[in-house]
């Protein structure tokens, strides 16, 4: 193992399950550094989503559960009740998200729970081989929109924005993006240190990429990241 | 202080139930006939948090849905305490979701559930058609504790022994009662739990990490986990196993009920037992396991069992696989979604 690796990396899972080129492995490497520059790797427990995002089950040396698709963000609301010293992440994708848990983030958000949402959103349900998700732009062809998706589907949906409106004042909500890993690490540790220092809600979506999906090679897939970068704003939004 | 009689609801005796078992966190969601546990509880919190430490007080969260309810319950139990929730009908079918992550995580997850009749809104109050989901609910194998009460007092003692097995055997226990029973109001004698089961928390908080995954790579390592707990399901279910025998002794038909409908045979079975032919009565306490070796012993001895209940013999399909082969005549009475009275029972019998 080299030592350009976050320290809260689990060497043993190493090298890890993600596609080749998949996003996932960046934003996971950010989270990394962002848990070894807090040095918060013993006090964490992590929630894992179903989908692409179960490959990181034994990614971090942290305490870590899996669960079902779209229940990790109410497994770590009720885990931050019976251990509010500890630091509750809820790790998932577009789909667990906005799809089939949304209902259980806005309410989060809106109780302001103290725990740390992170989405990775790569506008498609990868692990099943690409299916449309809700935050599949207009006119993008997936497995389920072959023709490109149509507007009766509604357009890319912006979920923290929404949360926005739902959110408690004291709530934490941002948007970041693999193509800058600096700002997504620093966006990582300003949600965490609302949960430890506000004992609020936090709130990250992450834009990444998904190349075997997408079809498309490196250079492609950041060029599509960077349209994603100007339908889906990056920074902090609450 | 020497317990005393109290008079109260089925509800009521499971809140307190819960409170006597240690539990600490509640999740629920407002659905008839099991909101006033949901309310009881939260009385009893607020009655809590000004006096108690943070360590011991009792906690609460109403929940957007009953999906939510059932993973905040696993939330609570990975770290380390005692959580519950009640539901019925709909939204026990919601909450199979954490049952089905409970039963393969071998978490003790403790839920109680009031069974009311039909799907949605149906009946609010009664009916015994949530033994299959309780059991078998959910894409495993039905490795949970399902009980069944029949009075506010067992309500009470099944609720405490729910957490007491869940947490001891590391799988989810269900506690089922139906609407009756939990607004039904009686004087009862509650018998205080001498010792609690210990906790822990199951996301370890050690050095090396806790990994814990419902994801496998192959069906062999997920199969070797489903042995795993199918060997520990059968090594423990004769020790988790209850039930009650009512005038067996001398019986030649047997009848098999479970809660209130057990209830209603056994007032049956003493007017019954006034004529020359005897009757005895068999009450599966828990409905998963069946307790069937004290089944066996008295089925062996008759030749006719009536299987009467609520749901289209849902309890039937339990006794008769553990009673297969056994030369014995069964016959089925089923009402779903009715209840019975005693002379209803004992008039079904006469006319067979």
């Amino acid at each position: 193992m080299d030592n350009f690796s976050p320290q809260s990396w689990n060497k043993n899972s190493k090298p890890h399950l993600f596609c080749p080129g998949c996003g996932h492995a960046i934003a996971l490497k950010q989270l990394g550094y962002a848990l070894d520059e807090l040095g918060i790797q013993q006090n964490t427990a992590l929630g894992i989503d179903i989908g692409c995002s179960l490959l990181a089950w034994d990614f971090f040396n942290v305490d870590t559960v899996q669960t079902h698709h779209g229940r990790t963000t109410p497994i770590m609301v009720g885990y931050k009740i019976a251990k509010p010293q500890r630091i509750a992440l809820a790790y998932m994708g577009d789909g667990g998200a906005y799809a089939i848990g949304l209902q259980s983030i806005i309410h989060a958000a809106f109780r302001n729970n103290p725990v740390t949402v992170i989405v990775i959103n790569n506008e498609n349900y990868g692990m099943t081989g690409g299916q449309l998700s809700p935050t599949t732009e207009t006119g993008v062809k997936t497995t389920t929109s072959p023709s490109g998706k149509d507007t009766k589907f509604g357009p890319g949906f912006k979920g923290p924005e929404l949360l926005r409106q739902a959110a408690n004042e004291k709530a934490f909500i941002a948007r970041a993006s693999v193509s800058n890993p600096v700002q997504l690490k620093n966006l990582l540790i300003k949600a965490i240190k609302n949960q430890t220092e506000n004992n609020s809600f936090s709130f990250v979506e992450v834009l990444s990429i998904c190349p075997i999906n997408w079809k498309t090679d490196a250079d492609q897939s950041f060029q599509r990241l960077k349209e994603m970068e100007k339908y889906y704003p990056i920074g902090e939004i609450k | 202080m020497p317990d005393k009689k109290i008079f109260i609801t089925g509800n009521e005796a499971a809140v307190l139930g819960a409170i006597d078992a240690g539990a600490q966190v509640m999740f629920g969601y407002p659905i008839t006939p099991a909101t006033e546990i949901l309310q009881g509880w939260v009385a009893k919190a607020e009655l809590s948090s000004a006096k108690a430490e943070v360590n011991t007080k009792l906690q609460y969260l109403q929940t957007e849905d009953e999906i939510a309810a059932g993973f905040g319950v696993l939330g609570v139990v990975l770290g380390g305490k005692k959580a519950f929730t009640a539901s019925a009908g709909p939204g026990h079918i919601l909450l199979q979701d954490s049952l089905a992550m409970a039963e393969n995580l071998r978490l003790p997850f403790v839920g109680i559930m009031m069974q009311r009749g039909g799907p949605s809104t149906g009946t609010v109050n009664f009916s015994q058609q949530e033994v299959n989901l309780a059991a078998f609910g959910g894409n495993g194998d039905g490795l949970r504790i399902v009980y069944s009460a029949s009075s506010v007092s067992e309500l009470y003692e099944l609720v405490i022994q729910a957490f007491n097995d869940a947490w001891q055997y590391r799988f989810p226990a269900i506690v089922l009662g139906d609407g009756y029973l939990g607004k039904t109001r009686s004087t009862v004698l509650l018998k205080k739990p001498n010792q609690l089961i210990s906790i822990y928390p199951i996301l370890e908080e050690k050095t090396d990490a806790t990994h814990l995954r419902n994801c496998y790579s192959s069906e062999e390592s997920f199969g070797t986990v489903l042995k795993k707990n199918i060997a520990d399901w059968n090594k423990n279910k004769s020790a988790i196993a209850k039930s009650e025998t009512f005038q067996t002794e001398e019986a030649e038909i047997l009848i098999v009920a479970h809660g209130l409908v057990a209830s209603a045979a056994k007032e049956a079975i003493v007017k019954l037992n006034l004529e020359k032919i005897k009757f005895g009565l068999f009450r599966p306490i828990t409905l998963n396991p069946l307790d069937s070796t004290p089944l066996k012993e008295v089925a062996t001895k008759i030749k006719k069992i009536f299987i009467i209940e609520s749901s289209l013999n849902q309890l039937s399909r339990i006794v008769k696989y553990e009673l297969a082969g056994l030369p014995v005549e069964f016959i089925e009475i089923a009402k779903p979604a009715e209840g019975f009275t005693p002379e209803e029972i004992r008039k079904a019998i006469n006319d067979q």
